[in-house]
């Protein structure tokens, strides 16, 4: 009864879209599909809704070639990234757009619209036009479009990108309310992000996708603790995890002609030479710390990121305050190194402080 | 110098409505004179400067036979030849430029793009290359002087103006409107009339509009397919002498001819500023 989806590739230039890419998600789940832009995830998407046919591979659903069903038989849901409505419709006709193509009855098409515009706060908007909305209410729209239809997969494609910091916030919060409450234990929500904040707080099963391939596929809590591979580890974290071309000598980790202690996860560590990850927010100021100096300082909300340079090597950290650095500045850091993630030169993981491992 | 600029603008616009109007002003005033108030010398203001008489615009709808210059006939074939090739022309260059804009085509190095330009290529070439072949070919079909060959010959001329204008149009519709309707449970022919469509009705009138205009302007293959059954209006109106047609009865059946293009600019004007795309994707 579940969606399996064996290697499924699509190449349609001299790229891989998707390569090789196999799943098996569950009804009842929430699956984040997490990658950078053009990793693949809205090729998948499509995939999945029958509007792109892989080259190879292939998708079941309820043990049917689910390759074969027309798009228009898959009783599936999707919103876009970029506000997608139907222009000469008003917003109770566009909610109501999928019922009456299955012919449902008026008056029931009536009840499920209002419960549906209800449920994403458009209560009294029913006559409105599309263009008179604002971005975040045409999304609505359309995510009360494709929660109508009751519908056994249910695709959100990046829906809050195009979207302001604050509604993408409130919105992504009244997501996990909706997924809560207003889904069945029949279906299954596939929502694609660049975000892995997102990822994190929808708190479903994530997939690692890039360049078209799956790198790890896993609950987010084991995302976050163990990425399995650096390209993984910087994917998930925003920004990105650090990463230092480091070497262990006599009890120390020494990168950048900076000399630490080996914290305790990692002192059975029986490699040389490897990258050490640190996740920015694992990064303070501190006074007696190493010296590096500024490359860019952005403020972003009540934080600030601060780009540093020391020698060949950069790092960003995160500082939980509004600071104002100019450029060449020297700053003092401290690394917290029991939050330190080992990535061997193949660049999987070889220790985390959460213990787990890949070599 | 803002008021400078708003005097030249206003300047500007009013030189230029002058202009485009006069004519239609001479002519409006010389279809209601009569043989005097023409040859007394300049004169433009009814009642003042000469007595309105409506024998200019009697003699449109008089026989021949009566002394007037019937244009009644190729009036109407006009209007038949041009509504019904433009109507076959917007139908089927729709689909194929919704054809050309959603799907892809590969036929050796023929692509969508060539297909397109193939359509658009009829238009470049200049009319006169055009005749001798479509003649031939109307003659062997039997349908030369006839309307129906006539149509034939302007579906293909218009077809290629709503192609061009079409698929400009629906490359402008985001592609995930259809795809959105596919989702929402229509096949793609339910996606085409019940989403795409209703979406592209500024397209469509702007399409049809040139293809009437185009239509109903055309002189060149009007004379030279029609020979004595069937005549259409430009061939008539430039057939009217005017050593024999009065000026009067010339400037009314000028108005005439040009009042249906007048009646279909302002129903576009009304609809292009009615209809955007704007709310499908921000």
């Amino acid at each position: 009864m579940n969606l399996v989806a064996e290697n499924l590739c699509y190449k349609p230039d001299d790229q891989y879209h998707l390569n090789d890419v196999s799943f098996n998600f569950k009804k009842g789940n929430i699956y984040t599909i997490l990658g950078r832009t053009l990793s693949g995830k809205t090729t998948l998407l499509k995939t999945i809704a029958g509007l792109l046919t892989p080259d190879t591979g292939e998708i079941q659903f309820e043990e049917k070639d689910f390759l074969k069903v027309p798009v228009w038989e898959r009783n599936i849901a999707m919103v876009y990234q970029q506000f997608i409505n139907y222009p000469h419709l008003n917003v109770f006709e566009n909610v109501a757009f999928p019922l009456k193509q299955r012919k449902v009855k008026d008056q029931e098409i009536n009840n499920v619209v209002m419960k549906s515009l209800k449920s994403v706060g458009l209560e009294g908007y029913e006559n409105r036009k599309i263009q008179e909305l604002s971005g975040g209410q045409q999304q609505r729209v359309s995510l009360a479009r494709s929660l109508v239809k009751n519908a056994k997969i249910l695709l959100l494609d990046e829906p809050l990108v195009n979207l302001d910091y604050k509604l993408r916030e409130q919105l992504r919060e009244e997501f996990k309310n909706i997924f809560s409450q207003g889904l069945s234990e029949e279906s299954i929500v596939i929502f694609s992000t660049t975000d892995p904040k997102e990822a994190m707080e929808l708190n479903g099963e994530v997939i690692v996708l890039d360049e078209g391939k799956v790198l790890q596929f896993g609950p987010a809590k084991e995302i976050f603790e163990n990425p399995k591979t650096l390209r993984v580890a910087e994917i998930s974290n925003d920004p990105p995890m650090n990463i230092l071309k480091a070497s262990i000598e006599s009890n120390q980790i020494i990168f950048e002609g900076i000399k630490v202690q080996i914290p305790n996860h990692l002192s059975n560590l029986d490699i040389k030479n490897f990258n050490l990850g640190i996740r920015a927010s694992d990064i303070e100021l501190n006074d007696n710390g190493f010296e590096f100096e500024v490359e860019l300082a952005e403020i972003s909300g009540s934080e600030t990121l601060l780009h540093l340079k020391r020698g060949n090597s950069k790092i960003i950290t995160s500082i939980e305050e509004v600071m104002n650095f100019n450029i060449h500045d020297k700053v003092k850091i401290n690394f917290n190194t029991n939050k330190a993630y080992v990535f061997d030169e193949n660049e999987i993981l070889a220790s985390s402080p959460f213990g787990g491992s890949y070599v | 110098m803002e008021k400078l600029y708003k005097f030249l603008k206003y300047f500007f616009i009013t030189f230029w409505a002058v202009f485009v109007v006069a004519p239609f002003l001479w002519a409006l005033t010389t279809s209601f004179k009569d043989f005097n108030s023409v040859n007394g010398g300049a004169t433009y203001i009814p009642w003042v400067d000469f007595e309105p008489k409506l024998e200019g615009w009697r003699v449109l709808i008089k026989s021949p036979a009566n002394g007037g210059v019937d244009i009644i006939e190729p009036y109407f074939n006009s209007l038949f030849v041009t509504c019904t090739a433009s109507l076959i022309s917007i139908v089927l260059g729709t689909l194929s430029a919704y054809a050309l804009s959603r799907f892809t085509f590969k036929a050796g190095f023929v692509k969508n793009n060539d297909i397109t330009f193939f359509f658009i290529s009829q238009r470049i070439m200049p009319p006169i290359v055009l005749s001798i072949p479509f003649f031939l070919f109307l003659g062997a079909i039997n349908l030369l002087d006839s309307l129906i060959g006539l149509i034939v010959v302007y579906i293909v001329l218009l077809m290629p103006i709503a192609v061009w204008i079409m698929v400009d149009f629906f490359n402008k519709v985001p592609r995930e409107i259809d795809e959105t309707a596919l989702i929402d449970g229509c096949n793609p022919y339910q996606a085409f009339f019940k989403v795409v469509l209703p979406n592209s009705i500024p397209g469509l009138i702007v399409a049809g509009m040139f293809c009437i205009i185009f239509g109903w302007i055309d002189f060149f293959f009007a004379f030279i397919l029609t020979f004595t059954e069937v005549q259409l209006l430009p061939v008539k109106i430039v057939a009217l002498n005017s050593s024999i047609t009065p000026w009067w009865s010339l400037s009314a059946s000028a108005l005439v001819s040009v009042a249906p293009l007048i009646i279909v600019a302002f129903i576009v004007e009304r609809y292009l500023s009615k209809g955007n795309l704007s709310g499908a994707i921000k």
